[in-house]
């Protein structure tokens, strides 16, 4: 099946993070460990695909001139669902990802492939695209919030392994920009050499 | 006294772009010249400010009474969806100059984390300035916040379009041109706005 | 690919588009309001736990105005007082649940919320030599206030504006204590 190519594709050639430059803010906010990312790009990811499966289906129905106003209610839609099944079973997750669960709405990385994906492709094609690209979007928050976690914490997934505190730089704010320029730059050059 | 806190917080210590992670996308995108960075914290301090204002009292007397609160995520973001529609209305007629200056830059500022972050956290949170006691924001007081939160947002901006003026004057190493070098310098500028905290 | 844009297409898909996400999401709500509340109720009933030795009885919510603040409490019967008092931290409001026992001695305490910085003032919530001094303690016999202002606790190396307002708060706890042990119960 040559579909496959929509999931690779969600990790290099159109990771929302380093290529497509999409969804900075819970990028930078989320990462303080790589659970956290974790959660984050997984929550996204319910979103992602079930805005694209049902974009891609409404969207020969829907005036041109209305689709983004019905595409942000469909989007919202599920947002408000994830907060509401999020708040039910996993109260933790919900209180450390706190304000960036309803943000997720205004995710440029939604809205951009509702808009420049789903509406033009089927459904089994958005599906794949939605988990493709939002797996991207995981992998890039999980190893971002890595990086973070290993220099600010001494820690991996909650396993600390260097006693005491970490560069702490690295959780608090700067260290988000920077670890995300960073790991920008490496990007680039494996990119460049491909 | 308290809104002089609210304002040096919401500007500085807690700075909507380096410290709270809203507005992202367009301060990566928009920033690269000063003039435009201009317009658009103008434009984003106006729409923060009267989205605020706005789902604020729809909060109050529309969803707290009806017990609705959990249809805030939507009704936030298609009030402000309605309210940038009509900017750009305005401004078309207004100044077509800045209209053009801004492009797609005006219908973006729906998707911009800023405003609908701003409006949720006035509804959502417990401030509790200067040791007063925590409580939730009444109208003047979130008002205010808004427009200080926009002011940080634009202080921010405009610092950040100096720098990167600057920077493309400068040799940057191949890899890091573009948005790696950007964001190592918000990276700093993020550091120095660190050493605010404890302030209020 | 799309319908036409008339205005009669335009209204009726908007209208249409917003009934159905209405309906979705109020489903949505009434399938979680249960797991939701029994959730947050959980919570509570593990910090109370926390902050008060063992007990069996069913913790009863309270609300009492104490100065210039409203504070939120749990009864106890056979336990004590588990109060919920906010103080402003060094990065923003900071949260604590206090157990208070009948004896009026702080039984144990626990960090709700805070916004401290990671490593300096985040210890409040982790810290056992900070933590452990206020299991037990009592306010008649000494001072709840770190040493600097002349109290009897030893504050957080580097972060004595978290360990002031961490011992504010539980001050602030105990002298709800004696409020509602002296004039009986606050509005219910």
């Amino acid at each position: 099946m040559s579909k496959w190519h929509f999931i690779t594709d969600g990790f290099v050639k159109n990771n929302p993070t380093f290529v497509l430059v999409l969804g900075m803010c819970p990028t930078l906010a989320t990462t303080t460990s790589a659970i956290n990312g974790l959660e984050m790009g997984l929550a996204t990811m319910f979103v992602l695909i079930l805005s694209n499966i049902v974009i891609s289906l409404i969207a020969p129905k829907v005036p041109d001139k209305v689709r983004i106003p019905v595409y942000i209610t469909v989007i919202a839609t599920f947002v408000t669902v994830l907060q509401l099944l999020m708040q039910a079973y996993t109260p933790a997750a919900y209180e450390t990802l706190g304000l960036f669960i309803p943000l997720i709405v205004v995710n440029c990385i939604v809205l951009g492939r509702a808009e420049g994906f789903a509406n033009k492709h089927g459904v089994g094609e958005s599906a794949l695209d939605g988990i493709g690209v939002g797996l991207g979007f995981t992998a890039s928050l999980t190893v971002i919030g890595l990086v973070r976690e290993i220099l600010g914490s001494g820690s991996a997934f909650g396993w600390k392994f260097i006693p005491g505190d970490g560069i702490l730089a690295f959780v608090m704010a700067p260290g988000a920009f920077l670890v995300l320029g960073f790991l920008m730059v490496l990007f680039n050059k494996y990119l460049a050499k491909k | 006294m308290e809104y002089f806190l609210i304002i040096v917080s919401a500007i500085f210590v807690n700075n909507i772009l380096l410290a709270q992670f809203l507005g992202i996308c367009p301060f990566l995108g928009v920033s690269s010249r000063l003039s435009t960075a201009t317009g658009m914290s103008g434009a984003v301090c106006f729409v923060i400010t009267l989205a605020t204002v706005v789902t604020y009292l729809l909060n109050q007397y529309v969803l707290v009474p009806l017990g609705l609160t959990f249809l805030q995520t939507i009704s936030f973001i298609l009030v402000i969806a309605a309210l940038v529609q009509m900017v750009e209305i305005i401004l078309k007629k207004i100044s077509p100059s800045l209209y053009q200056a801004l492009g797609i830059f005006l219908p973006l500022i729906t998707t911009n984390c800023a405003v609908l972050g701003v409006a949720i956290t006035v509804v959502t949170k417990d401030f509790a300035f200067g040791g007063a006691a925590p409580h939730m924001l009444n109208l003047g007081q979130a008002t205010v916040y808004a427009l200080a939160t926009s002011l940080g947002y634009g202080l921010a901006m405009c610092l950040f379009a100096g720098l990167r003026e600057h920077l493309a004057g400068c040799d940057v190493p191949k890899a890091f041109r573009g948005l790696p070098i950007a964001l190592i310098t918000v990276g700093i500028m993020a550091l120095a706005f660190l050493g605010f905290s404890g302030i209020v | 690919m799309a319908a036409a844009s008339t205005l009669k297409n335009m209204t009726l898909c908007l209208t249409l588009v917003c009934l159905i996400c209405a309906a979705v999401v109020g489903v949505a709500y009434a399938v979680t309001k249960e797991p939701i509340d029994a959730a947050a109720q959980a919570k509570t009933t593990a910090s109370i736990a926390r902050v008060l030795p063992e007990f069996t009885a069913t913790p009863q919510e309270g609300s009492i105005r104490v100065g210039q603040a409203d504070y939120k409490y749990y009864k106890v019967d056979g336990a004590g007082y588990a109060i919920i008092s906010s103080t402003s931290g060094f990065g923003g409001l900071l949260t604590l649940m206090v157990g208070v026992t009948g004896d009026g001695k702080v039984c144990n305490t626990t960090v709700l919320s805070h916004s401290e910085t990671p490593g300096l003032g985040a210890k409040c919530a982790t810290d056992e030599r900070f933590l452990s001094q206020f299991r037990g303690f009592d306010p008649a016999a000494k001072t709840l206030a770190v040493r600097k202002d002349g109290g009897d606790l030893d504050a957080i190396t580097a972060s004595t504006i978290t360990s002031r307002a961490y011992a504010l708060a539980v001050a602030n706890a105990v002298e709800v204590f004696n409020q509602l042990n002296k004039g009986g119960q606050g509005d219910e």
